[in-house]
């Protein structure tokens, strides 16, 4: 079986790239549904560099409720119009105030945080990329710049229902789209470990971020066959740094951080029970 | 620009801002937006004779105006702080303390001479007051015997500045404060966090592995500036004060309250500048009320 070989000179100088504290100006405020919002925003100066799979600290201004910094995906990085976007799911009140923001605003970012997808070293066309609810946000990012490589990756998509799933015209433009649904409202009806497509292609990597039932699904069918698989955690954090060290995961190398050693992280690496 | 400068026994600082230990790291990972040698002194993280793993997560619960955490104390050893941290951070021009915590006094003692060895280290904080471990930590800060016996210990083995960090989970804190001065206490830090619990009501389930955390961040600074005033009132030696404290104001509250030197915590999390931005502050205020150094508000208030 072919696996695709993985850069691994990538993270070392992951670790090293300059963080910043920047005052962003919000350029759109797209309500995508109920639930989510899709925020656009720009700096007066070049937006530095971000990788896909990293992520930001977002101050909220306003709520009473919500005291630390919202840690949220990149979503999408248009180097031409010098654009960072979020996609943000409304679960609370921090949430919900960051969803109030109108062109003009400014959100206060720090980023961009944590360590990245791992980029194949030879273009493949056999990526598959899974998200979940909000946790498709990083993959559409990834899947541009793994087209931007060469690469054509396959795109799985689950929701609750076909109102929950976003943004598939613009993951139209970098690869298959494939879609599952739990009410079967769009796409195959079940979760996406359930979709016909992983039993038609023998894939060299997975990329996955979701509910972490999701993504102990796709891990196990990862090991299964013997895929390579990272996965993109969101343990409850503060600073986002890799000061305060509250959002650690248990891992083969001890507690890391899964703001500054993650988010990303091998499958092989986690005590995942799967 | 003001005489910033303060003195916390033998230790001189270039102004009274300093970090408080667990929410700086080891200072570097500031580095990309402060220049952290403008900082009076950095506190870095509890530091035990022996690598510590910590708790398990969940390890932290934002509440109103806070949060709770229960990191316990995960850090790589003393050992291996001298060996591998110290080299990377001896020779910035701040002062860098390190926070010695333990579970027997047998184990602080052995710390404190593994960091009375390097002559960088200006200082140690002796962590008495951890609400998140099981044995040790604040079983030695809530009582004037427990407080007596490891304060004794390590001062016979430490020989600069010696911090003694107090907890506020107790019923008396003066009592405790005097004791550590009595048995050789060059300072007195406080406070470290509020035992405090948080419940997720859909679940039934506690919102932190360990139950109960260390509640820090504005919700506290009340109670901390309230037993700052206490102790200050109580004690001869330098008493640096902390809790919640998340701009220059908060800062100088705590110094007119008796406070030599503050700590900034929480509020690093949440702008990594906020030191940089308090000493500025403080700097303004004394101009603004053209005081000249501010050792001249050190219990100024007014009552």
């Amino acid at each position: 079986m072919y696996l695709c070989q993985l850069n691994t000179n990538i993270p070392s100088s992951i670790t090293h790239m300059k963080k910043f504290i920047l005052d962003l100006i919000v350029t759109e405020n797209a309500r995508l549904n109920t639930n989510y919002v899709l925020l656009k925003m720009t700096a007066s100066s070049t937006l530095p560099d971000m990788l896909p799979g990293q992520f930001a600290e977002l101050l909220v201004d306003g709520s009473q409720k919500t005291f630390l910094r919202r840690p949220i995906s990149i979503n999408f990085v248009d180097k031409e119009r010098n654009e960072v976007w979020f996609l943000i799911q409304i679960v609370g009140d921090g949430t919900k105030h960051l969803a109030e923001v109108i062109p003009g605003n400014k959100v206060n970012v720090i980023f961009p945080l944590g360590n990245s997808f791992t980029m194949p070293q030879t273009p493949s066309k056999k990526l598959l990329l899974v998200g979940g609810g909000v946790g498709t946000a990083p993959m559409l990012y990834l899947g541009e710049q793994l087209a931007r490589n060469g690469c054509i990756p396959t795109f799985l998509l689950g929701s609750r229902s076909k109102n929950d799933l976003l943004q598939l015209n613009e993951f139209a433009l970098y690869g298959d789209v494939h879609t599952t649904t739990e009410d079967g409202s769009h796409g195959e009806k079940g979760y996406v470990t359930q979709h016909s497509i992983l039993n038609k292609v023998q894939f060299d990597q997975i990329y996955t971020c979701g509910p972490k039932l999701m993504m102990m699904a796709v891990a196990r069918y990862a090991k299964e066959r013997n895929i390579a698989c990272e996965v993109s955690l969101e343990n409850t954090m503060a600073c986002g740094i890799g000061a305060c060290l509250c959002c650690v995961e248990n891992t083969t190398e001890g507690h890391l951080c899964v703001c500054t050693e993650g988010p990303i992280f091998n499958i092989n690496k986690l005590l995942w029970q799967i | 620009m003001a005489d910033l400068s303060v003195n916390i026994g033998e230790l001189k600082m270039k102004n009274p801002v300093m970090t408080a230990s667990g929410t700086f790291g080891y200072g570097e990972e500031f580095e990309d937006f402060i220049n952290i040698e403008r900082i009076g002194g950095i506190i870095v993280k509890g530091t035990t004779l022996h690598k510590r793993e910590g708790n398990p997560y969940p390890r932290m619960a934002e509440t109103p105006s806070g949060m709770l955490n229960a990191v316990g104390l995960q850090n790589k050893g003393a050992k291996y702080f001298a060996e591998h941290i110290y080299p990377r951070i001896k020779s910035l021009d701040t002062n860098i303390i390190v926070n010695v915590s333990g579970s027997a006094i047998d184990d602080y003692v052995k710390t404190a001479e593994i960091i009375n060895e390097l002559d960088n280290i200006s200082a140690i904080e002796l962590n008495i007051s951890c609400p998140n471990v099981k044995e040790g930590g604040m079983a030695f800060g809530v009582t004037t015997t427990g407080a007596c016996s490891v304060v004794k210990a390590v001062r016979e083995a430490y020989k600069k500045t010696l911090i003694v960090k107090l907890s506020p989970n107790v019923t008396d804190i003066s009592e405790i404060a005097r004791s550590a001065e009595d048995s050789g206490a060059d300072s007195v830090s406080l406070i470290n966090t509020l035992l405090g619990m948080a419940i997720d009501a859909e679940r039934k389930r506690p919102l932190l592995s360990t139950i109960t955390g260390g509640l820090s961040g504005p919700a506290v600074k009340p109670i901390a500036l309230r037993m700052v005033w206490q102790v200050a009132n109580a004690v001869k030696i330098p008493v640096i004060g902390m809790g919640g404290i998340m701009d220059w104001k908060d800062a100088v509250e705590f110094m007119l309250a008796g406070a030599s030197a503050i700590q900034i915590g929480t509020a690093n999390f949440i702008d990594p500048t906020i030191t940089i931005q308090v000493e500025e502050g403080i700097n303004d205020y004394l101009e603004r009320h053209e005081i000249k150094s501010v050792r001249d508000i050190i219990g100024a208030l007014e009552v």
